[in-house]
């Protein structure tokens, strides 16, 4: 038996946004860790995703949180030149460069989809980036036309 | 069968404040896999790892969550609770319900839902965790420590005092470094020699320590434990096992013009030449570009007057390969030299001063080599246009440094010390002249430094101008130093007859190649970059390879040598056990599934991915597949990013485990 969230509520007065955020173990995440440690509340829609380095994070796992029925998705890894495996990162953002253009033509909502660098001593900026996304999100609604796309491609 | 147990932790109110755990425990212990579930105020006490570990030996539990802090804070103490009861280390997993969940959601019911999602997701992962162990790999008990300055003599004199041997590879003839033609020292005036040449003697005579001087690190292969290094011997067209170091030979050269590197063209040398008189070895070497031998065949007499029959004309380069477990870089510095043309469009350079065109503008290193006792003018202080002894002497500081706009950015740390040591050893050398120093700030931190800086101006009468000479020109054999004093508010000129310009401190040339050979990572500068500024300071990215002295960055001998032993202890740490034990969180490759693309190989921040063959018994290439090196991978994960069949996997996150998660919050 699973647990089940409810449905997200097209008619978005209860809606929450459903968010994913990939992140790196050696920045990001421990940003996020320096948010709690520093008790800066933050909306409570953003499910982490632990990987070693954003250079581990295959963009089709982009696509696999939209299938599974989030609502938007954040990369998030050491700032440039700060990676902890020195390059991880901007092989992250080379691949991102091309694939973003594939997600754009397949159609995908390019605004549901966020990068940013969170380091390990921005708890605060973690804060506000998940903030920032939550509302952001809160106002496009939910991703329901991902589910036509899936029907149409 | 998954037979996964789940651990809630309270954190005391931590958790449970906002968090209904007692609810979250009753919903998790229905998640597929999940055996049992239970809650504790404070999982990581000694009574809440027993309760998991009977546990794990009751439910005979082959897989486990532990929802509480941050896995930096205790995976490691939750491993190690489950492998005490003969459950893999790398079959537990975490879930961060404090610092993602409890600590930054208040509300109760929102916090709870998450806590579980987090559980979940940490349940379906852990489902698909593999039972690993340890990486060994053996381990070379040498050491390679690169530069012989007095950084990478400390280092290798540490380590193999600790009963390692150690192999010392130099490019010039003789090791020292920049500190063998030091004057005096700051803070103390110690004579710099005096202190520097039997540790010097100690490395020729060590017989734990292999020397090459007058060489180059060609190549460098393998991994940490299992390095192989190429070394180039440069043709030296001496024999130094015959050699006596008697001397007759660059007494007999006639050809006596070439500029002293040593003395940093202050003086000249022969063309077969010692550096300097107390040279490690003290063995000479030919300078195939000034010998006339060499160049035209005519001359030989030094191997005339060799009683020893040490010269040889035929004398070739020579690759010797060395293997060793760890690797000491020890570079050193230059100063920048601001007069010639600049390799970069940002670097202006300093032409307005007039260095290289105008004789008695000299650097820093050069004024150290005029005032030293064993420098070209015998320690008595002469100009070098015209031997005239300068009664007005110049001193520049921050030529390069701290300027933006046509330097380098940084502060070369050293240059304030070292400016008052000089206007010191000069006022000691010439009771009537005066010197002048044009200063921006003046940066004494340091035991007794402040009281060194102060002591040349009160005692010896320095003074000190705080502001910049915009120019410099020579009039009637008298350089006219234009600058401002921003303290007096007013423009300066001062008729000098030497001016000393304490230019930029940059890594030594090549550093750059050496550290691509090295896999370690440089500043824009070219400075090495530490593994963590603060807590790893001597240690780099490449797993083996440690840093110190003036290659990491700006630093005086005291610091240089604190730095080196320091990472002689790093090497000793290594040192002290039988084999390398590596994580196994690490990549691998499918080698039937590999298209040999080797998108991966490029890929790689750490080289850790080899170009391999498969062949069968009869030698017949079957195919060509990327093959993961386990004493060099990190497990960044990128190779399996690029790959574009999907072979690389990488333990700990594969694949499964990642799209397990995010299915589970579907
Ligand atoms: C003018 C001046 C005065 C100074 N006075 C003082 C003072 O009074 N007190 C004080 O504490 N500090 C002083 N210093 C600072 C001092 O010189 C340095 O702190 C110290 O020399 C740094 O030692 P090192 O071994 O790191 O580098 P270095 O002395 O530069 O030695 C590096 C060695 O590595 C070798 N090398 C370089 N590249 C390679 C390569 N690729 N392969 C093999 N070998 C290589 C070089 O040939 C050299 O022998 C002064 C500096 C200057 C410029
Ligand atoms: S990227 Fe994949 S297919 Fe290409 S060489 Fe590496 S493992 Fe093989
Ligand atoms: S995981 Fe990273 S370090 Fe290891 S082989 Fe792959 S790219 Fe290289
Ligand atoms: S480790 Fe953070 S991006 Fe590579």
């Amino acid at each position: 038996m699973t647990h089940k969230q409810p449905h997200p509520d097209p008619d978005m007065t209860t809606f929450e946004p459903k968010i994913v955020a990939y992140v790196c173990n050696w920045c990001t995440y421990l940003g996020a860790d320096l948010a709690g440690t520093n008790r800066l509340e933050y909306p409570p829609n953003v499910r982490i995703i632990r990987l070693p380095c954003t250079g581990r994070i295959d963009f089709n796992l982009i696509v696999k949180a939209f299938e599974t029925g989030a609502d938007a998705v954040l990369v998030s890894g050491c700032h440039p030149g700060d990676c902890h495996y020195t390059s991880g990162n901007y092989h992250a953002r080379r691949r991102w460069t091309l694939f973003r253009e594939l997600l754009d033509t397949l159609g995908i909502e390019m605004d549901r989809i966020h990068f940013t660098w969170i380091s390990a001593a921005e708890g605060r900026k973690w804060q506000q980036v998940i903030t920032e996304i939550t509302e952001k999100t809160r106002q496009m609604g939910p991703y329901l036309a991902y589910k036509r796309i899936c029907r149409v491609s | 069968m998954a037979r996964i147990g789940v651990f809630i932790c309270w954190c005391g109110e931590n958790i449970s404040r906002h968090v209904d755990v007692e609810k979250l425990a009753e919903q998790c212990a229905h998640l597929p896999g999940v055996r049992c579930c239970l809650t504790y105020k404070y999982m990581c006490s000694e009574p809440g790892q027993n309760l998991i570990r009977e546990k794990i030996r009751e439910e005979r539990l082959n897989g486990m969550v532990v929802a509480s802090c941050s896995p930096h804070m205790h995976l490691k103490t939750f491993r190690k609770a489950a492998e005490a009861e003969g459950l893999n280390p790398y079959l537990v997993e975490m879930a961060n319900i404090r610092e993602h969940c409890s600590w930054v959601h208040h509300d109760v019911k929102a916090a709870t839902a998450k806590a579980a999602d987090l559980i979940r997701m940490a349940v379906a992962k852990v489902r698909r965790n593999h039972a690993l162990s340890p990486i060994r790999v053996p381990l070379t008990k040498r050491a390679l420590v690169i530069g012989g300055g007095v950084a990478g003599i400390q280092a290798a004199l540490d380590i193999a005092d600790a009963g390692h041997e150690v192999v010392l590879v130099e490019r010039e003839p003789s090791i020292g470094g920049k500190m063998a033609g030091l004057s005096e020292t700051f803070p103390t005036l110690d004579c710099s020699q005096c202190i520097l040449t039997p540790r010097m003697v100690e490395v020729g005579q060590h017989p734990n320590i292999r020397l090459y001087t007058y060489s180059d690190v060609e190549a460098v292969e393998g991994y940490v434990g299992n390095f192989s290094v190429t070394i180039r011997k440069r043709a030296r067209y001496v024999d130094i096992s015959k050699c006596t170091g008697c001397g007759a030979c660059w007494n007999a050269c006639p050809n006596k013009k070439t500029p002293s590197e040593f003395d940093f063209g202050m003086g000249k040398r022969s063309a077969i030449y010692v550096p300097f008189p107390q040279a490690v070895p003290a063995r000479p070497v030919i300078d195939a570009n000034a010998c006339t031998m060499l160049t035209k065949g005519k001359c030989g007499l030094c191997a005339k007057k060799c009683a020893a029959g040490a010269i040889n004309f035929k004398d070739q380069d020579e690759l010797i390969t060395e293997k060793v477990g760890a690797i000491v870089v020890a570079t050193g510095y230059k100063l920048w030299d601001i007069g010639k043309e600049q390799e970069n469009a940002k670097l202006a350079g300093y032409g307005e001063y007039g260095y290289g065109t105008y004789k008695d503008v000299i650097n820093s290193l050069q004024f150290e080599r005029l005032v030293s006792a064993s420098g070209p003018t015998g320690g008595e202080l002469r100009r070098p246009s015209d031997g005239a002894v300068p009664k007005t002497v110049v001193f520049i500081s921050c030529v390069g440094s701290r300027d933006n706009a046509k330097g380098m950015s940084y502060c070369s740390k050293i240059c304030c010390m070292y400016n008052a040591k000089h206007t010191m050893l000069y006022k000691h050398k010439v009771h009537d002249g005066q010197a002048h120093v044009f200063y921006m700030d003046i940066r004494a931190g340091g035991k007794n430094y402040d009281e060194f800086v102060r002591r040349a101006i009160e005692q010896d009468g320095a003074q000190y101008h705080r502001g910049r000479v915009s120019k410099i020109t020579e009039e009637n054999g008298k350089l006219i130093v234009r600058g401002v004093d921003t303290l007096a508010g007013e423009p300066v000129t001062i008729e000098a007859d030497l001016v000393v310009l304490a230019t930029a401190m940059r890594p030594a040339d090549g550093v750059e190649t050496l550290a691509q050979k090295l896999n370690v990572g440089y500043d824009e500068y070219g400075f090495l970059s530490e593994s963590h500024p603060k807590l790893r300071p001597v240690e780099t990215n490449a797993a083996g390879v440690f840093v110190c002295g003036a290659c990491q960055g700006p630093k005086d001998i005291p610091e240089s040598v604190a730095q080196a032993s320091a990472a002689a202890g790093k090497v000793q740490v290594m040192f002290s056990r039988e084999e390398i034990t590596r994580e196994p969180e690490i990549a691998s490759i499918d080698e039937r599934m590999c298209a040999a693309c080797f998108t991966c190989v490029r890929a790689c921040p750490y080289n850790a991915i080899e170009r391999a063959e498969i062949r069968d018994r009869a030698g017949r290439l079957i195919k060509r597949t990327a093959r993961v090196n386990p004493g060099l991978c990190m497990g960044c994960g990128t190779c399996v990013a690029v790959c574009p069949s999907k072979s690389a996997e990488l333990e700990g996150f594969t694949e499964q485990q990642v799209y397990a998660m995010v299915e589970s919050l579907g």
